[in-house]
């Protein structure tokens, strides 16, 4: 039987200690059985590892910043699908997100490229100053959160959830605060690298337990698989994990998929108490750094997304396997300068 | 005193809880007594086969058989009461 082969632009190349997941989609996607691929990297800068790992990554465009809008966007987009034809593109940053999501239908209808994202309402219902509320309308637990605009707003909260508190970037970086002093050196800190407000969360103590998997958009769970943390970098990223036999994590899962009509690709972040409660932390509008793990564990999700945006009938996954272990490693690739010239440059490797 | 059905016990000793992904090792002697367990076997017969297989008196046996257990009930293998 011939296999369809697929032009799918992948961003997310940086390969580095906090892991974009890209090389893990594109992984996932080289292992798929049902067609074949060629990786188009998107790199918002030269020296994104992806770009320069050619048996992943067949050639690597320079995108513009999310902060450049949408419009030079798609035209860099129009440019790059000019030369590549792409089928289908894989955004992985949560910052590059609403741009893509704008451009969803321009890029569907004008150049032929699919997407899986979630819609609008999901992508911001599910933001971090919002989760307590969402926790509330779909069931799910949630610590207290209050968003602060300032230093002075803290201590009022802080008493209310007792210390330690968790003081959290609204894109990215948590610290816990063991009194006042501290949470106001995070909140600076956080603030003045990813803006404001700063989300004040109550402190849940407990072990780290995530989700990857993916809704069809109309509240199937097409696939899921959860993950502890067995090794946890000083940045929070997992860089050892193992997968679970979790029935009660599933369901919560299940019940979030049902309840948001999910669509496309997610992760779900919580801490499990001692006394087996889950409280969700986080949900990631797309795959994690992680995600090539559920291949291992027979659930290839990137190959059944890809054929669910090419309107191929996908059965939900029913099984996994429990028990399968993934250890990040890094390494040191060599280049040579006329390829980081080229991609400087030109924009394109 | 039962050992949860999930968790997997290998010839090397190696424990694994599937549902918090934790690990362990435990001595031939401990695997010993884990396996009885999982056979549900009730303390005097895993009392018998262990001091019939190791130089050991009935008092240090149940002294370290209790210790053992409460360090399996404090890593939550064991079978809620």
């Amino acid at each position: 039987m011939n296999k369809p082969k697929y032009t799918i632009a992948v961003t997310g190349l940086n390969a580095i200690d906090s892991p974009g997941p890209g090389l893990a989609i594109i992984r996932g996607l080289k292992d798929a059985k049902s067609f074949d691929v060629r990786i188009i990297g998107l790199a918002y800068e030269a020296l994104e590892p992806g770009i320069y790992l050619h048996e992943f990554v067949d050639k690597t465009y320079q995108i513009p910043f999310p902060t450049a809008g949408q419009d030079v966007l798609f035209e860099r987009l129009a440019y790059i699908n000019e030369e590549e034809n792409i089928d289908f593109l894989f955004p992985n940053f949560d910052a590059e997100l609403y741009n893509f999501i704008k451009l969803q239908k321009q890029l569907e209808n004008e150049l032929g490229i699919k997407m899986v994202l979630p819609t609008l309402d999901q992508f911001e219902e599910r933001h971090k100053v919002n989760l307590y509320e969402y926790g509330l309308k779909h069931g799910i637990k949630v610590p207290k959160a209050r968003a602060v605009y300032n230093t002075i707003e803290i201590p009022a909260i802080a008493n209310k959830y007792g210390y330690p508190v968790v003081v959290k970037g609204k894109f990215y970086d948590a610290k816990i605060a063991y009194n006042m002093e501290q949470a106001s050196q995070h909140f600076n800190k956080i603030s003045a690298q990813w803006g404001l407000p700063i989300l004040i969360q109550e402190f849940v103590r407990g072990s780290e337990v995530n989700v990857c998997g993916i809704g069809d958009g109309k509240g199937k769970l097409i696939g899921a698989v959860p993950m502890r943390k067995l090794y946890i970098t000083d940045k929070g990223k997992a860089w050892a994990g193992i997968s679970l036999d979790n029935e009660q994590l599933l369901e919560i899962t299940r019940s979030m998929v049902d309840s948001t009509k999910w669509n496309g690709p997610f992760e779900m972040e919580f801490v499990k108490t001692v006394d087996d409660e889950y409280y969700l932390l986080e949900i990631n509008p797309r795959f994690p750094a992680w995600c090539y793990l559920t291949v291992g564990a027979g659930q290839n999700q990137m190959e059944a997304l890809i054929n669910l945006a090419f309107g191929k009938k996908v059965k939900p996954f029913k099984t996994y396997k429990i028990g399968t272990m993934f250890i990040r490693y890094s390494t040191d690739l060599i280049v040579d300068i006329n390829e980081f010239e080229k991609i400087s440059t030109v924009g394109e490797l | 005193m039962k050992i949860r059905k999930n968790i997997a016990v290998s010839d090397t000793g190696f424990l694994f809880n599937p549902s918090t992904g934790d690990s362990y090792s435990v001595n031939p002697i401990g695997m010993d007594i884990v396996r009885l367990m999982k056979q549900n076997k009730e303390l005097n017969e895993i009392k018998q086969a262990i001091m019939s297989e190791y130089v050991c008196d009935e008092a240090t046996f149940e002294k370290d058989y209790y210790d053992f257990s409460m360090v399996l009930r404090n890593y939550k293998l064991l079978e809620d009461e």
